[in-house]
């Protein structure tokens, strides 16, 4: 009977004596914290991916809390999470515009020549500090940086080697909007369908020589709609979309190298 | 003299990670940055120090005397749970930065075998008090300089162009392998 009775006993008292000096320990090394906050935190998609501008889930839960950000901060989570998180903390939503990222090139392997053959570090990154491999100083490098940098599988790199974003499955976290080292893909309103698929700042002559599909700022688009679209540095720039007619748009498709237009479907089904 | 070459070679010749292989979850998981690979070993020092002091005593004045050495496993791990949970109060509220940081990896020390492996040790080898604490700081420091070397390579690697199918966690095991090949050179250092 002892044989059993002592080694329960024992351990009984250890465990006994740690759960009290942990008990102690807690009281006195306690951290308070908003029990809104948990709340918030198990509403978020727990993506961590930081898009919200914050260092993961957890930091915007706090930011909300405070009210240092507005519920719909959250890109990923979108309508579905900001309505959440506003009941839970009796707050309104606000709006919440579903975005995607877009990438503004269309220099691919056909269209944009060469400047030579790059055997460095294969990264756009890398590419842009001598130069790029393209004649075109503006274009995609094709290196896929922002495919590495995509959190959500929403990009891959295309045959003609540009990037296609999947746009159901992204979710405008800006990772390839930062990772881009030349600023190609930019966040659009999905609902957007009119785009500049060039970055082009040199000269209608030079933009031409280096990529058949570069803006070369021949002004046609801004002619069928100058409301809308104005010229700034040798590109066509879309300064509010509302303003384009449909009619408007068969015009500016009148572009010659096809810089500028709607946003096509099979754009992204290369 | 023979607590010195005991301290010596727990921290380079018997090094918990690259020589027993113990402790290789937070070694391969905080070893991405200095600050906060030197925080986990400094972290994991502290634990392995009470833990050492905590288990010699608790070995020596409860378990051996009334022949319950069998609850050695048990006991230690109610030490390194009570210890590490006690830690991570503090860091957290001493350094929520910190906290942030170590993440996952702290409640995990709780598990991480190199903590047992030291008070098993010292328990099997019979070391005398004094022996254990130095067995116990000894070993912490080891843990720390192995993961602080390996952040150190970590953060050059991240410049370097590894080939594709070795990224992430092949190249650190690679790397782990190089450097226990490195640490036994120590091994005919203390006999």
């Amino acid at each position: 009977m002892m044989n059993i009775a002592i080694p329960i006993l024992t351990m009984a008292a250890l465990g006994f004596f740690f759960a009290l000096g942990l008990a102690v320990a807690y009281q006195k090394l306690k951290v308070e914290e908003d029990p809104k906050i948990e709340m918030v935190f198990e509403l978020l998609p727990m993506a961590n991916c930081g898009a919200c501008g914050f260092s993961g889930c957890h930091a915007f839960a706090v930011a909300v809390v405070k009210g240092e950000v507005e519920p719909n901060g959250c890109p990923v989570g979108g309508e579905e999470v900001a309505t959440n998180i506003a009941d839970a903390l009796g707050l309104s939503a606000g709006e919440v515009i579903r975005k995607v990222a877009r990438v503004h090139c269309r220099g691919n392997r056909e269209a944009a020549k060469t400047r030579g053959q790059y055997l460095g570090i294969p990264s756009c990154a890398a590419s842009h500090l001598v130069g790029g491999n393209k004649q075109c100083s503006f274009g995609c490098m094709g290196f896929g940086d922002c495919v590495d940098a995509c959190l959500f599988d929403a990009m891959y790199m295309g045959n003609d080697g540009l990037p296609v974003i999947l746009e159901e499955k992204c979710s405008a976290c800006g990772k390839c909007v930062d990772a881009c080292p030349r600023g190609i893909i930019e966040l659009h309103p999905i609902a957007q369908n009119i785009m500049v698929f060039c970055q082009s700042l040199d000269s209608g002559k030079t933009a031409r020589k280096v990529c058949k599909n570069a803006c070369i700022a021949c002004g046609i688009c801004v002619r069928a709609c100058p409301e809308g679209i104005i010229m700034e540095d040798n590109l066509a720039k879309i300064t509010d979309q509302t303003k384009i007619s449909p009619e408007q748009i068969t015009a500016i498709e009148k572009c010659p190298t096809k810089a500028i237009g709607r946003i096509h479907k099979e754009e992204y089904e290369r | 003299m023979e607590l010195l070459a005991l301290f010596i070679s727990a921290i380079l010749v018997n090094n918990f990670v690259l020589y027993y292989f113990l402790g290789i979850c937070p070694f391969l998981g905080v070893s991405k940055k200095i600050d906060s690979a030197l925080s986990m070993g400094l972290a994991v020092t502290f634990v392995m120090t009470i833990t050492a002091v905590v288990s010699w005593m608790i070995n020596h004045w409860i378990l051996i005397p009334y022949k319950l050495d069998y609850l050695q496993i048990v006991s230690f791990i109610l030490v390194i749970a009570s210890l590490v949970q006690l830690v991570e109060m503090f860091i957290r509220k001493a350094s929520p930065a910190l906290y942030q940081a170590l993440g996952i990896y702290l409640p995990l020390i709780t598990t991480n075998c190199a903590i047992m492996g030291l008070a098993l040790l010292a328990a099997l080898k019979n070391f005398s008090f004094l022996k254990t604490v130095t067995f116990g700081i000894g070993s912490g420091l080891g843990f720390t300089l192995a993961i602080v070397l390996m952040a150190s390579i970590r953060e050059q690697l991240d410049l370097s162009d590894v080939p594709k199918p070795l990224k992430g966690a092949g190249i650190a095991l690679i790397v782990a392998g190089i450097m226990a090949l490195a640490f036994q050179g120590f091994s005919g250092m203390i006999k």
